[in-house]
């Protein structure tokens, strides 16, 4: 049996594509505006993907976060019937916490909200009792002056530190710290201005002014914590962490377990995989421009088929039998979505360089997995829209086909 | 080495069946020079599409070099037409996009024939047929009877025992003409079958052996020697 010689199949493919340069140029723009469209789509979900997770390592990502209450016995209960509500976590809840290798620091939370005046202005914010850790472990920075000092946690020191748009509604352009600063009956001395963070997890921190968590507790006259929040060592130490949180809590409660731990890598998986499952749709619908694509390519050839019956009688009677003739022809294919996927690779990656200038928060780099799939699905639909021009060409009548000019 | 028995050769057109050739029977020897002549449709390209194994026929057997040829598989009559027969066609045939000697090569291509031994044997074809400084000249840059040398150097390239050429000059003036008759005579002479379908009686005539043919009958068969008896 007669063998083409695959080199000699690609050279004849390569001639032909070259043979008609004016279809060779749709139906390669065709392909690679389908594997551009994936590529850049994807680098689209995949930047957004990461500017999320960016966004919450700035946060803490070895944060937990320990709620009084079961999340799982929220709601009606016998207990909540009864008027009971969940143990309070007190600050010596909050101290234990420290004594572990896997956590590195802690900050208690108390909130309330508090008229603030000085100067003869005044005006209502969200007042955040916590501790000197809470700066390092929201990873805020100061604009003026400094954070809450590193006393104990008992000690409610008159300092505070405020929100810069609380400075500008209090102080307008004059010099706030070592101000002192009126909030509900007490006087507290402004030792800093937070910096210009913008809202972190639901906590504005311009609109905030924060005090000694124990000063905190005084002004609202409660002894119980809204939450802790407790940075863990590393990424691998969240777990032993969460299970000594656990455990602590529970030997201090009477072995009651009655607090919720929340990790940031729990809620940064959840948004990890809603984005993932972005990128997947993006590219899917890009994809589908690729089937756009293969169906132009099966056009395409299917005129090219009839243009060239002439030259396939011609290869017939030269000798060339059935799958010599669809080799060819699928070669043919092959080698345009390959290189229509080259070129589409090449304008994708660009489109993806404009977008990261464009937007340079936004890391728009396309998956591996987008870039590969892209790749393969524009190859495959090109041999496959091409399978029925190529069999139509390979079952073409010989003495037919030459009588054709 | 040609041996036709009975060949018949139907086509359906609506209801009616039209019988192209009705109860051919041939014998052909090897390096014989052959010219089937005769008005359009009396069933001579139809002849030489089966001879060339492009056609099958409806009734009748073939055999080619002593073997029957008549059902062989698609694939074998493939095999057959690359290595055993040349085609020389009245419009050339020559892919405008390849070379002259890209087109010489193509049935060797398609019997995958090594890419050195491919130059080799283009080289020496067509230098027969002085073609050789036309070797990278494409199709639209050449005459039509060099065109036409192309082509017969595409049929001969393989070395197949017989050359089918169907009005092999119909294009072609005068001149270029003879010289296309020419070079297929030197073929022949180096012991090629030639079997050439034309409308033309003088390049007909040329041929040692002539058969004539009225709707799909052989209605005369003679030699040269006969007509000049």
């Amino acid at each position: 049996m007669m063998r083409l010689h695959s080199g000699d199949v690609t050279l004849f493919a390569w001639h032909a594509l070259q043979g008609y340069p004016a279809r060779t140029l749709l139906m390669l723009i065709a392909m690679a505006i389908g594997v551009a469209a994936v590529v850049v789509l994807t680098s689209l979900g995949e930047g957004a993907r990461r500017y999320v997770s960016a966004e919450f390592a700035s946060l803490g990502t070895n944060l937990l976060i320990v709620i009084p209450g079961r999340s799982e016995t929220a709601g009606i209960n016998p207990s909540t019937m009864m008027g009971e509500t969940p143990r309070e976590l007190t600050l010596d809840d909050a101290r234990s916490l420290t004594r572990s290798f896997s956590v590195r620091r802690m900050a208690p939370i108390t909130v309330g909200s508090a008229n603030v005046m000085a100067q003869g202005r005044q005006r209502e914010v969200v007042i955040l009792g916590s501790s000197h850790e809470l700066l390092a472990i929201r990873h805020w920075r100061m604009a003026q002056g400094q954070f809450l000092p590193g006393t104990d946690l008992d000690l409610a020191t008159p300092v505070c530190v405020i929100g810069a748009k609380v400075r500008n509604e209090i102080f307008a352009a004059r010099r706030a710290v070592g101000e002192w600063l009126r909030i509900g009956d007490r006087r507290f001395r402004v030792i800093g201005v937070m910096g210009s963070q913008g809202r972190s997890i639901g906590v504005d921190v311009h609109d905030t002014v924060i005090v000694p968590v124990a000063s905190a507790q005084q002004l609202f006259n409660q002894s119980s914590l809204f939450r802790i929040l407790v940075e863990a060592k590393s990424r691998s130490a969240i777990r032993p962490a969460k299970q000594f949180v656990t455990d602590t809590l529970r030997e201090r409660h009477q072995g009651e377990e009655d607090v919720t731990v929340i990790t940031q890598d729990g809620v940064l998986a959840t948004f990890d995989r809603i984005l993932q499952a972005l990128t997947i749709a993006v590219g899917g619908i890009a994809a589908i421009s690729l089937g756009v694509a293969g169906i132009l390519i099966m056009n395409v050839m299917l005129v090219a088929v009839s243009q060239r019956t002439a030259e396939i009688g011609l290869l017939k009677a030269l000798g060339a039998n059935r799958r010599q003739i669809l080799a060819l022809f699928l070669s043919e294919a092959l080698l345009l979505s390959m290189l229509g996927a080259v070129l589409g690779l090449v304008v994708g990656q660009l489109g993806s360089l404009a977008i990261r200038y464009a937007f340079p928060l936004l890391p728009a780099y396309a998956p591996a997995w987008a870039v590969s799939l892209s790749i393969l699905v524009a190859v495959a639909t090109g041999v496959l829209f091409s399978l029925l021009p190529a069999r139509r060409a390979a079952g073409l009548d010989p003495v037919l086909a030459l009588s054709r000019r | 080495m040609i041996r036709l028995e009975q060949i018949g050769r139907d086509f359906q057109v609506g209801d009616q069946t039209v019988h192209a050739l009705n109860d051919i029977s041939l014998q052909i020897n090897a390096g014989e020079y052959v010219s089937i002549m005769g008005p359009s449709g009396s069933g001579k390209s139809t002849l030489l599409n089966l001879l060339g194994l492009l056609d099958r026929a409806s009734s009748g057997h073939y055999f080619l070099g002593g073997r029957d040829v008549t059902a062989l598989s698609d694939d074998e009559q493939a095999h057959t037409r690359n290595t055993q027969i040349g085609f020389v066609f009245q419009a050339y045939h020559l892919v405008p996009r390849l070379n002259a000697a890209e087109n010489v090569e193509l049935p060797l291509l398609l019997g995958g024939v090594a890419a050195e031994e491919r130059r080799a044997r283009v080289g020496r074809v067509l230098e027969v047929l002085q073609l050789a400084d036309r070797a990278h000249h494409k199709p639209d840059q050449l005459s039509g009877g060099q065109r036409q040398r192309v082509a017969i150097a595409r049929a001969t390239v393989t070395e197949p025992s017989v050359l089918l050429a169907d009005e092999p000059t119909g294009n072609l003036d005068q001149h270029s003409g003879l010289t296309v008759i020419d070079a297929l005579e030197a073929l022949n002479a180096r012991d090629i079958t030639l079997i050439m379908v034309t409308h033309d009686a003088a390049i007909g005539r040329r041929a040692r052996r002539q058969i004539k043919m009225v709707d799909g009958r052989i209605t005369a068969d003679q030699s040269s020697h006969d007509a000049s008896a």
